[in-house]
């Protein structure tokens, strides 16, 4: 499987992400700078990384979603690419219109950083195959803007079209119905604020984020 | 020639920011205060034939995230 993953400047997860990466796919990531207007050939997956891109200026992820290589990565989504955003990732998602909703500043307004209890809501999708539904699993967090918000019409197609692939235990940030990550329409797309990538060996404290890779692999590979 | 982008989140957004200065008025001794919400103002230094779609194009575009978002734009005339 061949992957890229999106560089901005203030990105700080990248190599977290790359390094997960290659220890579940045995192949070194492409590590793809934002003013790139292409990305490079034969991708077969795209992760957009935590961090603080522009400094989270104007908004997080607000002026990342707009860099030149973005153009490519909504088209390759729209090709049907498996596509991540982690944490910053996902706030360039849903500002890049890839994703809908917007994550806003955490409802009681400090940054949380812990491991915290989630339940995978859809084990159908290609991110999520190698979970039970139902799972109920840790992954770390560390943000200040993680609440997600969308319209009530919205989270309710969300709900319904079974496109929250991951919901918090507890209230962790304000994000409405607890959504902690979720899907695009086609299914190709997941945003989440989580970070799997920093729970992929036993080092980590913890496991459970490798399962998540391993299944995009197998996905990619079908 | 310059503009004023007031960006301002769309009522029925909770904002807890607004909330926090809220209760630091209230704090300072400020018994009169109902609501605060909190908002951004962005000035544009423009070349005079900047007309006013574009600056609703910088608006929409990136200045304000419409899902969350308002804004206003004030044009200021030259004295």
């Amino acid at each position: 499987m061949n992957s890229a993953v999106i560089v901005f400047p203030g990105s700080n997860c990248d190599r977290d992400l790359a390094v997960a990466l290659e220890q579940v796919t045995g192949r070194k990531p492409a590590m793809v700078w934002h003013k790139d207007s292409a990305l490079p050939d034969g991708v077969d997956f795209i992760g957009v990384p935590g961090g603080f891109s522009y400094g989270d200026y104007l908004r997080s992820g607000a002026m990342a979603a707009r860099s030149p290589i973005m153009a490519a990565v909504k088209d390759a989504a729209a090709r049907g690419v498996p596509v991540i955003g982690i944490c910053n990732g996902f706030q360039v998602l849903t500002e890049a219109g890839l994703l809908p909703g917007a994550l806003m500043r955490n409802a009681r307004l400090s940054f949380v950083c812990r491991p915290v209890p989630l339940r995978v809501e859809n084990s159908q999708s290609l991110f999520t195959s190698q979970y039970d539904s139902g799972e109920e699993i840790v992954f770390p967090v560390a943000h200040h803007d993680g609440n997600y918000q969308a319209d009530e019409a919205m989270l309710d197609r969300l709900e319904g079209e079974g496109r929250v692939a991951f919901r918090y235990l507890d209230s962790v940030n304000g994000s409405a119905r607890n959504i902690a990550g979720i899907l695009n329409d086609a299914g190709n797309v997941l945003g989440l604020m989580p970070h799997p990538e920093r729970v992929v060996e036993p080092a980590h404290g913890g496991t459970d984020g490798r399962r998540l890779f391993e299944g995009l692999l197998e996905a990619v590979n079908a | 020639m310059k503009a004023r982008v007031f960006i301002t989140l769309k009522s029925g957004v909770l904002d807890p920011q607004g909330k926090a200065i809220h209760h630091a008025l209230e704090g300072l001794g400020f018994s009169g205060v109902n609501d605060v919400r909190a908002g951004k103002l962005i000035e544009l230094d423009l070349t005079d034939s900047t007309s006013n779609s574009d600056i609703e194009e910088m608006c929409r575009k990136l200045l304000a995230n419409t899902v969350i978002e308002n804004f206003r734009i004030e044009k200021l005339e030259n004295a």
